[in-house]
């Protein structure tokens, strides 16, 4: 586990690629109980005007918040974690899935002596999580 | 029809217990791809200070899905959730969510504005153990898309 004495505002995280596929998709809904059809019906995203399947917002922040846990060491060290959802990231039916690219660095020592770490997470190149950041304890 | 502003302030009564089960925490780690053993191992949670397994950060949002039930069928509110769409979200965690909780939500709606033909509905959930020790706070903004937009 990472100590505070070992942490500076400006510190890059070591970045992260996450690859999305379906069946992450169809694993999160059952985890999440979060069973909307836009998650796995290219039928039913289209009928809402969507190109077809998009991942959850919640499964591309709880993927890219390890960017985080990892860092840390300690994913209880995690006091607070927000994000904005910008756009969708549509998740193809093949092998390759979607590739999310995500960044961190810290921001700011804050008065109780906390960290907080701007994460951003991308894909081709646009953001998927807007505002994104964390407040993180160190020992 | 825009929703009524007059539900700003409203709260709702507390869900029913939700008890957080071992293999849960385990599953919801392996969708979301963390893999440290505090998710999973209760030796390494108490090694690591923690009185057993421990969840995931987004982990709450289980149980504030689960909450947000008594909107959608809260009828005064008309909420159309075919049109609703999830614009930000926020877990502010006194603890730590462990194996063993039995957590309670209290809903609050903290405020309604329309912007651009939506409805932005900010939540408030209030995620405690029955006995009422706060546990997780989650914020969250749900925008309502307008019949045009």
């Amino acid at each position: 586990m990472i100590r505070a004495s070992e942490v500076s505002v400006g510190d890059e995280l070591p970045p992260l690629s996450l690859r999305i596929t379906r069946a992450d998709l169809v694993r999160y809904a059952g985890a999440s109980g979060d069973l909307n059809p836009i998650h796995w019906s290219d039928r039913f995203a289209r009928e809402v005007g969507l190109p077809g399947v998009i991942a959850h917002g919640m499964l591309t922040m709880g993927l890219a918040g390890r960017i985080v846990t990892q860092w840390a060491g300690d994913p209880g060290a995690v006091l607070e974690y927000g994000v904005r959802f910008g756009r969708p990231v549509p998740v193809p039916d093949d092998d390759e899935g979607a590739l999310v690219e995500v960044t961190g660095k810290v921001t700011k020592v804050l008065e109780d002596g906390t960290f907080k770490v701007n994460v951003t997470a991308s894909f081709e190149g646009k953001s998927v999580l807007g505002g994104a950041s964390a407040r993180v304890r160190l020992p | 029809m825009p929703l009524d502003q007059s539900f700003v302030g409203r709260s709702y009564p507390p869900s029913p217990p939700y008890e957080v089960g071992r293999e849960k925490i385990r599953e919801f780690a392996d969708a979301v791809g963390e893999t440290s053993p505090v998710h999973r191992d209760p030796e390494a949670a108490r090694a690591a200070g923690y009185p057993d397994v421990i969840a995931p950060p987004t982990f709450a949002i289980i149980v504030s899905l689960k909450a947000n039930d008594v909107l959608i069928e809260d009828p005064d509110l008309g909420l159309d959730y075919t049109r609703v769409v999830h614009g930000d979200q926020t877990f502010i965690h006194h603890r730590p969510i462990t194996v063993g909780d039995r957590l309670t939500v209290v809903l609050h709606v903290d405020g309604i504005t329309s912007r651009m033909g939506n409805d932005m509905l900010t939540i408030r959930a209030e995620v405690s153990t029955e006995d009422g020790e706060p546990v997780t706070t989650g914020r969250c903004t749900l925008v309502v898309r307008g019949e045009d937009a």
